[in-house]
């Protein structure tokens, strides 16, 4: 079974929560002392992860680290339909690649942000978030051609990819670190349908859709 | 930040708040924090290690360290740091939960971990769920010591503690100990008879800001102490984003202020509590 090194309040860990409980996959879980008790950078902890960052999966003794390779992976290994990361489709990987190079961004903004309100980490917060505003502009835009011409996901697919799973926590929880959304509808929306994706689950500080209007 | 009015109520510049979580402080980097809208730095020097200064006059702040935490009193200490006598207990953790700033008055937070009606619908799945949404009305008093208790608190939850393997009917006691410090008792799963108490410290940041401070003495019997922080810093961080959408951030003690229901006795004598005793700092006072 895979074992989840999870922190509660962690985006991060969220989106492997999040992918998992879509897929249907089975976990169980280990909570490490993220905070106050800095547990990721014990020796223990280094020991599995030398850059003493969460989260980290154990699947029957592979060992992995960062939030969007393991996206990757549980997608490749677990995923039947073969659409949240469509291995035969070099077009949409590249995408799917491009947006998880960008939620890495989100992270490095909103997420650091909300750690700045919230927990005290000494970020230069108004850097940190103008830089989440220009990343909420760019996905709001593409998301609301996107719109225009029938596409309800972040990449080309006719499906959620693991690119929506990865960009999706840190942009919900932008609040906490002072980002308010009003301005990015199109996020909005897409957060919503996010939201109803069979399976979603939420974390502390999310809150579930209410159902869809009907067409 | 935004712009500080100061505090004038005595009976909380005299008093000891909390400012920081030891284990947040480093020797390399001055801390800054803010109690009652004055602007500390906290240096890991001098005699004791700790220093607060005030950044307005440079002038040391009173400090001393219990239960974990850095604590400093603006004025003139009137009384001890608030006894938990738990936290002598050897077969419990002592741990600091992991302290969360909150974009609200310190009294909004109080008050609303003193609400059990909110269970259902805020901790959807642990502290209670649908349709056990009803809060069976219980007792609260003013003790000889000042305090407000509500006892014979009782709600269903489906995961109530880090170590519940199952839902059930929880025995709750709250004591409101000062204006911005709550205690919360509560039967532990595994030791039914015996009670798990979180006490929230809270500083007051300004009037519409503050930190949540959670100490935790939890019976060590079948649980760890990364699964008990996981566990209160999951609940607390679904009340986060409630309070920060409350308004007005400051409490209001006027009684016609807000409409409360049966439910919100406890609530309801903790505002008069605070009327009684003048106390204006993070509230919006009652109309003569």
């Amino acid at each position: 079974m895979i074992t989840l090194y999870d922190y509660e309040l962690s985006g991060n860990c969220y989106k492997l929560r999040l992918l998992m409980g879509m897929l249907g996959i089975e976990w169980k879980t280990v909570p490490v002392d993220f905070y106050p008790g800095r547990e990721h950078k014990s020796d223990w902890f280094l020991k599995i992860n030398p850059l003493g960052q969460l989260p980290v999966i154990d699947d029957d003794g592979l060992i992995l680290r960062d939030a969007q390779a393991i996206l990757v992976y549980l997608a490749s290994k677990y995923d039947a339909s073969g659409s949240w990361y469509p291995r035969d489709n070099p077009a949409l990987l590249g995408e799917i690649s491009q947006w998880l190079a960008f939620a890495d961004g989100i992270t490095g903004t909103a997420s650091a942000a909300r750690l700045h309100d919230a927990l005290f980490y000494d970020f230069d917060v108004e850097a940190a978030r103008a830089g989440a505003h220009r990343l909420f502009r760019i996905l709001d835009e593409h998301l609301w051609f996107g719109e225009q011409e029938g596409r309800s996901w972040i990449c080309s697919a006719a499906q959620p990819t693991i690119a929506d799973i990865a960009c999706f926590p840190y942009i919900m929880l932008s609040e906490e670190g002072g980002i308010p959304r009003q301005d990015y509808p199109a996020i909005r929306r897409w957060c919503d349908r996010v939201k109803r994706i069979k399976g979603f689950s939420v974390m502390s500080g999310v809150f579930p859709a209410g159902p869809a209007k009907a067409a | 930040m935004s712009i500080a009015a100061l505090c004038s109520d005595r009976v909380l510049l005299n008093d000891w708040h909390v400012i920081a979580d030891l284990t947040n402080l480093s020797a390399h980097e001055p801390f800054q924090t803010r109690l009652l809208g004055v602007d500390l730095t906290v240096y890991c020097r001098g005699r004791y290690n700790k220093e607060v200064v005030r950044n307005d006059t440079g002038a040391l702040v009173n400090a001393t360290k219990r239960y974990g935490f850095l604590w400093a009193c603006l004025g003139k200490p009137e009384r001890d740091i608030v006894f938990v006598p738990e936290a002598e207990e050897e077969d419990r953790y002592l741990l600091t939960g992991g302290s969360i700033a909150v974009k609200v008055s310190g009294l909004r937070t109080v008050e609303n971990f003193l609400d059990m009606g909110h269970f259902p619908f805020v901790h959807t799945g642990w502290l209670g769920e649908e349709p056990h949404t009803e809060v069976a009305p219980y007792k609260v008093e003013l003790t000889a010591a000042d305090e407000l208790v509500a006892t014979e608190c009782k709600f269903y939850q489906p995961v109530a503690s880090p170590t519940a393997k199952e839902g059930f009917v929880v025995d709750y006691i709250y004591k409101v100990i000062r204006p911005y410090t709550v205690a919360l008792y509560k039967s532990n799963p595994v030791q039914k008879e015996r009670l798990d108490v979180i006490t929230l410290f809270v500083q007051p940041v300004d009037e519409e800001n503050c930190v949540a401070h959670p100490f935790l003495c939890y019976l060590k019997d079948g649980s760890d102490e990364a699964g008990i922080r996981n566990f209160m810093q999951l609940i607390f961080a679904q009340d986060k984003p409630i309070l920060e959408n409350q308004l007005p951030r400051r409490l209001p003690l006027d009684p016609r202020a807000e409409t409360p229901i049966r439910a919100d006795a406890v609530a309801v004598l903790y505002r008069r509590w605070l009327r009684d005793k003048s106390v204006t700092y993070g509230a919006i006072p009652a109309r003569m």
